[in-house]
């Protein structure tokens, strides 16, 4: 069962951009925003997001990582998972407008972590939310603010953003049952 | 009591039917030879089947640890002449370590008196050098000697004679009697807290070291004694390459001087203390794979003349626990004759004839016991044991006769096992089973 | 990932050492929050049974523990009367009986927490803290991570570094893990000792040995001075503490002699004017203070790595 392409580097391209505007439009402009990226994929669409920002606003954001293996709800499932980086900016988030970033939503738990995350580093003023992909199958109350494409998805199948950063080439699949599962 | 032994195979060799009665052997004939005419019974009280299997006079152990009196929770004279005949012994010298410590007639006459009523095996008490093994002040050996109980051998084992002055007086003395000290080398002064053989395992395991030359500087000091006041001189449980070196020397000058090695150290090594695993602990430890060798080779060439036990028995609680704090010793008489079999006869070593030597006549010989040891001829005394090779030694907890079970074999299996034992003209063990 | 226990520097690959430095890294930035606190192992019951006395690793293992939300219970023995032996299998009875998720153990007699690990006594995972004088593998690890921060401009990659291991080698558990680990992790180390202080066999350990120290010292980029008990005089290990201090004790002549970037490490508790002196406890060089916080993460990663994910019955114990 082959999988199936449903946006390739253009559509991707073009959506990061729209996404951008938008973020900068719900913000008001970009004083008090900080992206944060959920490793992997997320952190590169993150500095995607900030480099389109910039070159919009002519205004640097400051984006970086946050890894929320830590606050995961599922840990105890499996095998234990090893760390991602985290990476804070030095202006912090006391008062700032988080956006996190994620390259796909799905059952939104990964979200709550992060939520929970960010609870221990600091106060932030507001917390949003930008992906790449929406699938649907919300398992808790959490919706995304910005997204890039909504893909309306059977629980059997998998989504797969690749990233040139770390998968050599842009494009966003939908592979079907029978490869490897989330 | 009559009884026929059926086909059994003297020191190996040619397959014979032997007869007893009175405590005697009474006829050897060739297998399946029939009765002779003037027999004055129909049949015999005790038929014992050994086709196939190997005759040995009973074994007779120079060094176990009996533990009663005293430490009656591990062992007593009971439970271990059970394990002894279980084993393939007729004969036991029950080391002085006790509590009381056999260093005066009366200690040593209950020990003998408790073996007499057990009437498994001959319990011959060993007799402490010094009193109460602390090393000051010789023990009342004539006494000991001229007792009921008739001691021979004389050793403060679990502990050394290091007073370089007492063991040449002791040397001495038991001159008078036809005695022999048996020497557990083990300078203290260098091997104060030590857990295992000294060498680069220790030094990675972070456990205190017992070097090599603690053993060998007091068997090199205590040959020439020896040699000096022309007495006999047994070693302990050599469980060196250099020890047997110095042993070889002494004998090679014509001292008085008898060596034994253990199955244990003639089999382990010290890797395996690498997994901390207290089943593992021993005095003298368990050595490199370099002195294992040498002790076969000792063994073979009679440089070591006796192969003896040094059965240890210890409750679980000794064992169940760290290493630093778990007592030392093994139990082995129920697995001696297996491994001796294993490492010398199956091996090709040695045949059964040399290894009865080893196992048999010459620990008699070297502990002045007339009857045991005997070469299997009419009219020497019936302590006999009839192995059979084409049965396995199987080591579980649930075999030992032994009241302890801290024995490093357990889950392993030895080709051949004991079928029968004959003491002193009696069926003690009969198909692997004592008899009650 | 790690095996079931955490028992001994010899156990870890290449791999799982840099797993728990790396996380190790991720974890120290908790330290710098407001809200010090992780809720990984909520839920999770850790017990810390010392036999042996020590306040400084028993309070690393309690905070480690409980700024990864564990439940921390303290069993110290020292001083009580319980009869030597006994008191290891009663006691890890009474904490299965409990429910120990993990047991950190410091115990004086090698080999007590591979007993504990395969006895059958208890369920739970095994982090030896420090057992007589075979190993003490977490401090190892915070030692490699404090290197790593002071070493190749800090980057991480130890291969080639120059560690001088310098005191009591025999008896020295912190001794035998650190080469076993630096080892592994590519480092070269050099054991400076008197003869008597050497281990049987030491010419066989993955390591160089030398008896003189200020030949050693001008080529180290870490010398790490291990504690020396006075009492090992009775032992005639070494004729009186001066002459030790003299032929071995790091001063500020000798801290001269190293390279301005060499850093000074010390596992603690030191003894000043032995084998350290004051002025280099306290030069800008000695990292000693900083080891003791990297302590805390490094303890961090390893019951994080040990107890983070299922329960691992069955993944290969030890």
């Amino acid at each position: 069962m082959p999988a199936r392409e449903v946006l390739d580097a253009s559509d991707i391209r073009r959506a990061i951009r729209r996404m951008s505007h938008e973020i900068i439009e719900k913000s008001r402009g970009v004083d008090d925003l900080v992206l944060l990226g959920i490793p992997t994929r997320g952190v590169w669409l993150a500095q995607r997001i900030a480099h389109d920002i910039a070159e919009i606003e002519g205004h640097a954001v400051p984006s970086g990582a946050l890894d929320v293996t830590l606050y995961r709800d599922d840990l105890r499932l499996r095998q234990v998972r090893a760390l991602e980086p985290t990476d804070i900016p030095s202006v912090g988030i006391d008062g700032k407008t988080v956006v996190l970033v994620d390259d796909v939503l799905y059952s939104g738990r990964t979200i709550r972590a992060a939520l929970d995350a960010l609870n221990d580093i600091g106060r932030p003023g507001a917390v949003r939310l930008a992906v790449m992909v929406d699938r649907g199958h919300r398992e808790l109350p959490i919706r995304p603010d910005f997204v890039g494409k909504n893909l309306p998805t059977a629980t059997d199948e998998a989504v797969r953003v690749r990233f040139v950063e770390s998968d050599g080439d842009d494009a966003v699949v939908i592979e079907s049952a029978g490869e490897h599962a989330r | 009591m009559s009884m026929i032994i059926r086909g059994a195979q003297p020191y190996g060799e040619v397959a014979q039917d032997i007869e007893i009665s009175d405590g005697v052997i009474s006829r050897i004939s060739p297998a399946g030879s029939p009765p002779e005419e003037d027999a004055s019974h129909d049949a015999f009280d005790v038929e014992l089947d050994a086709a196939g299997c190997v005759l040995l006079p009973g074994l007779v152990d120079l060094h176990t640890h009996l533990r009663e009196p005293g430490r009656e929770d591990s062992e007593t004279i009971a439970t271990g002449s059970r394990a002894a005949a279980k084993g393939g012994f007729t004969c036991v010298h029950a080391m002085a370590n006790t509590a009381p410590v056999a260093d005066t007639a009366g200690v040593v006459e209950q020990v003998w008196r408790r073996g007499v009523e057990t009437g498994l095996v001959d319990v011959r008490p060993v007799g402490a050098v010094t009193v109460g093994l602390q090393g000051a002040q010789l023990a009342e050996l004539g006494a000991m000697a001229s007792s009921a109980a008739q001691v021979r051998v004389f050793s403060d084992d679990g502990l050394c004679v290091h007073d370089p002055l007492l063991m040449r007086r002791a040397l001495e003395y038991v001159k008078a009697f036809d005695g022999v000290v048996a020497q557990h080398a083990q300078d203290p002064r260098l091997t104060e807290g030590a857990q295992m053989n000294e060498g680069e395992l220790s030094g990675r395991l972070g456990l205190a070291g017992w070097p090599a030359v603690a053993e060998e500087a007091i068997i090199a000091r205590d040959v020439l004694l020896a040699e000096h006041v022309d007495s006999r001189l047994h070693v302990c449980h050599v469980s060196t390459a250099g020890s047997v070196e110095v042993v070889r020397w002494a004998k090679a000058r014509g001292i008085p001087v008898t060596a034994e090695a253990t199955p244990h150290h003639l089999l382990l090594t010290e890797e395996l203390v690498a997994s901390f695993d207290p089943i593992y602990k021993v005095n003298p430890p368990l050595r490199r794979e370099e002195d294992v060798m040498a002790l076969r080779e000792a063994v073979v060439d009679g440089t070591i003349d006796i192969i003896a036990t040094d059965h240890a028995p210890h409750p679980r609680e000794d064992k169940d626990c760290e290493w630093a704090a778990a007592a030392m010793g093994m139990i082995g008489l129920e697995t001696a004759l297996p491994i001796a079999s294993q490492v010398f006869i199956e091996s090709g070593l040695m045949d059964w004839r040399a290894l009865g030597e080893r196992l048999s006549v010459a620990p008699a010989r070297i502990g002045r016991v007339a009857d045991q040891g005997t070469v299997i001829e009419v009219g020497a005394p019936a302590n006999l044991v009839v192995w059979d090779p084409s049965q396995s030694t199987v080591v579980t907890p649930a075999m030992f006769e032994s009241k302890s079970a801290n024995s490093p074999y357990l889950g392993r299996s030895f080709a051949g096992t004991v079928r029968h034992v004959i003491f002193r003209g009696r069926p003690t063990v009969v198909s692997g089973e004592v008899v009650s | 990932m790690l095996g079931k226990h955490l028992l001994s520097a010899a156990d870890l690959t290449r791999d799982q050492a840099l797993l728990i430095l790396d996380t190790t890294s991720e974890l120290a930035a908790v330290a710098d929050r407001s809200v010090k606190k992780l809720p990984t192992l909520r839920g999770r019951t850790v017990v810390n049974l010392f036999f042996e006395d020590s306040t400084r690793t028993r309070l690393s293992f309690e905070l480690a523990a409980k700024r990864l939300s564990a439940d921390v219970i303290t069993f110290s023995a020292k001083g009580s009367s319980v009869s030597k032996g006994e008191s290891l299998k009663d006691t890890a009875l009474t904490l299965e009986a409990m429910g120990a998720d993990a047991v950190i153990i410091r115990h004086g007699a090698s080999g007590a927490p591979q007993r504990l690990a395969t006895a059958g006594w208890i369920d739970g995972a095994v982090l030896n803290a420090g057992d007589g004088t075979h190993e003490h593998p977490t401090q190892a690890l915070l030692d490699a991570y404090t290197l790593r921060r002071h070493t190749r401009g800090g980057h991480g990659d130890l291969s080639g570094v120059r560690v001088v291991i310098v005191g009591d080698v025999l008896h020295s558990r912190v001794a035998r893990s650190n080469v076993l680990l630096l080892e592994t992790l590519g480092a070269e180390v050099t054991l400076v000792a008197p003869p008597t202080l050497l281990p049987v066999g030491v010419e066989n350990w993955p390591c160089k040995v030398s008896y003189h120290l200020d030949e050693v010292l001008p080529n180290a980029d870490a010398v790490m001075m291990l504690r020396v008990q006075a009492e090992r005089m009775a032992g005639a290990y070494f004729p009186s503490t001066l002459e030790y201090s003299r032929m071995y004790g790091l001063d500020a002549r000798r801290m001269a002699l190293m390279e301005p970037e060499a850093i000074v490490m010390h596992p603690g508790p030191m003894n000043r004017g032995l084998e350290i002196s004051a002025d280099v406890a306290d030069a800008d060089r000695a990292v000693v203070v900083e080891q003791v916080a990297n302590g805390v993460n490094v303890r961090m990663a390893c019951l994080y790595l040990l107890l983070g994910g299922a329960s691992s019955e069955g993944q290969g114990s030890q």
